[in-house]
């Protein structure tokens, strides 16, 4: 169970400063954030808002300059990159706008990876990895190499990827970005779905408008602060 | 999984393979040459010593190497007879010499006159004729790798050593010398007309201990009865001598040298190759950094690739270079390449292409696993 009532993850004051020379550019300024389980959230905001920055920061991946960030009512900060690392395996799954397949691994491979990183190997590693790609809906692509596979495929495996791990927090940055309107929309139904069913919350940056429908909350960020934060329409 | 993305990795781009591959094929068969050539000739400067029974050395005062040295006067064989433990003790030269080709032209030879009755330090190889052959006066034999370079192309034929007529009865195989002056065996007393010694002169006297005295014992007790000679077992004797040869003249530094180019040549060869698959690879090493990977999983990627790399290219380079050895065989150069050295350059190849690796591990382990958020 989560510590904080539902919250799986729980940002309390949260900034990011970004040093250029001796430039310091704020990019978040004071953010309180709490993601719960089942729920898909949109980051949403123009470009430069921050919302990258908190992504990569909820992910364990980036530290911020201040702040309280806690993962299942962890407290992250003072923790090393190894133990960081440690918790982005246990408790996330990422997808990438450009999807960061291996290239030259097969579909099947590139999801087992996940299973390998976490020392699951074998027999149950590759029913797993089956299970996640027939969820995504491309079971019968398993042997293909991302060059093989369209833009839209690529990501699938990528949410196969993501969820073999049996994560219960799913960060993803403009998944749709590189997708036409059908293939964004069907990515995100999937993300949609597989939160619904599974369980999982669901954080996403975007820029794109025509996912709105699919999202149980959208939070706009401007200039490092969270502007708006409520349901979907 | 580390393996097969390692390989997978390394197979990808064929023509960096080939690079990869290039710079591990020529470090090991330079490193085989060079070190082959290293043993060949240290093997060439003390192979008389080697193959000959002599427990004991006696040189005089001063020797630095097998080839040069000054005559010993007779008395000092007998005072070393005298010595107790002493089984057998022979007189023996050598002595370089002119040799005239039947068809004209002169070739330098290092003379090796023997006891023909003991048998101490005669040749070990033979080929074609007999050491018996030598009881004739103005007998020799040559090795057969350096007929064409005397001039000699048959057994009997006649030649001149020191403006001497001598005739051909024997070729051994495969007894090269260091020098550029091939090796003639002869006996005691022709060793003494081709080289102009006096009948009381020789080089060496070669001693045989009797039966259980450790050869260090009687090499002492020689140095302290005999004076104004140096004393050594024959392993000291051929040691000093593949020292002088390979160190104190250079030609051994030259060698190990170019060696050592080879691994540096073929590390930073690899090095560059294994580095730009790394970079090129680099998004895919984020995103595992993202994911949680430690660092230890992607050294593993970059270990294998090398590893990988070093099985890969060892083995034609080897083959190749065992090719090499055999043409310089029939050249006559002395390149000498066992099981022992290829297993040896195995490892080394590996250790080469692993320390190559560093620089992407170093690189890698760099990564900032923010790398894979647009934007961050």
């Amino acid at each position: 169970m989560a510590g904080n009532g539902d919250s799986l993850v729980r940002v309390r004051g949260l900034t990011k400063d970004f040093h250029t020379g001796h430039v310091t550019v704020p990019a978040l300024r004071g953010v309180d954030l709490d993601i719960r389980a089942g729920e898909v959230a949109l980051l949403m905001g123009p470009s430069g808002s921050g919302k990258t920055t908190l992504l990569s920061i909820m992910g364990c991946i980036l530290s911020p300059t201040a702040g309280s960030l806690r993962i299942k009512g962890r407290e992250t900060s003072g923790l090393t990159e190894k133990k960081l690392g440690v918790l982005r395996l246990e408790h996330f799954g990422f997808i990438f706008q450009n999807y960061n397949l291996f290239r030259t691994l097969t579909a099947a491979e590139n999801v087992q990876v996940t299973l390998d990183l976490k020392g699951i190997r074998g027999e149950e590693a590759r029913a797993r990895v089956l299970t996640a790609l027939a969820a995504v809906g491309l079971p019968d692509k398993a042997g293909m190499r991302p060059e093989d596979l369209s833009g839209g495929q690529k990501q699938r495996v990528a949410i196969a990827r993501a969820l073999v791990g049996e994560p219960e927090i799913i960060l993803a940055d403009e998944p749709t970005a590189a997708l036409d309107s059908t293939n964004g929309r069907l990515i995100i139904g999937l993300l949609r779905q597989l939160a619904l069913e599974r369980g999982r919350a669901v954080v996403i940056v975007t820029h794109d408008p025509r996912i709105q429908e699919f999202a149980d909350r959208i939070v706009h960020i401007e200039d490092g602060l969270i502007t708006r934060d409520g349901e979907s329409a | 999984m580390t393996i097969r993305i390692a390989l997978r990795n390394l197979m990808h781009d064929r023509i960096r393979l080939a690079v990869t591959l290039t710079g591990v094929i020529f470090a090991v068969v330079l490193i085989a040459v060079q070190s082959g050539l290293f043993v060949g000739f240290t093997t060439a400067t003390s192979c008389v010593i080697e193959n000959t029974e002599a427990d004991v050395w006696v040189a005089s005062r001063g020797v630095r190497n097998f080839d040069v040295t000054h005559p010993l006067r007779e008395r000092k064989y007998h005072q070393v007879l005298s010595v107790p433990g002493v089984a057998r003790a022979e007189k023996f030269i050598v002595q370089f010499a002119n040799w005239r080709k039947p068809e004209g032209g002169m070739e330098s030879v290092e003379v090796v006159g023997f006891d023909l009755a003991s048998g101490l330090g005669r040749p070990w190889a033979m080929a074609a004729g007999s050491i018996e052959a030598l009881e004739v006066r103005d007998t020799v034999i040559i090795d057969e790798l350096y007929q064409r370079k005397l001039g000699v192309t048959e057994l009997g034929q006649a030649v001149e050593i020191s403006d001497r007529r001598a005739r051909v009865v024997g070729f051994t195989r495969g007894i090269r010398s260091f020098t550029t002056s091939p090796y003639v065996f002869t006996s005691f007393a022709n060793a003494l007309e081709f080289t102009h010694l006096k009948p009381d002169q020789l080089t060496y006297v070669l001693v045989l201990a009797e039966p259980g005295l450790d050869p260090r014992e009687l090499r002492a007790a020689i140095a302290a009865a005999v004076d104004d000679v140096d004393v050594f077992t024959r392993e000291e004797f051929a040691h000093k001598t593949k020292w002088y040869w390979m160190f104190t003249t250079g030609a051994g530094m030259a060698l190990v040298i170019a060696a050592c180019l080879g691994l540096v040549v073929g590390g930073v060869v690899v090095a560059q190759t294994l580095y730009a698959t790394t970079m090129d690879h680099l998004p895919e090493f984020g995103t595992l950094r993202a994911m949680g990977a430690k660092n230890g999983y992607l050294y593993k990627i970059i270990m294998a690739q090398a590893v990988a790399a070093a099985f890969i290219g060892y083995f034609p380079g080897i083959i190749i270079s065992h090719v090499l050895v055999k043409l310089a065989e029939k050249g006559g150069a002395s390149i000498l390449l066992t099981w022992r050295m290829s297993v040896g350059l195995f490892f080394l190849t590996v250790i080469m292409c692993v320390t190559a690796s560093f620089v992407s591990i170093k690189r890698v382990t760099r990564i900032d696993p923010a790398m894979v958020f647009k934007g961050a």
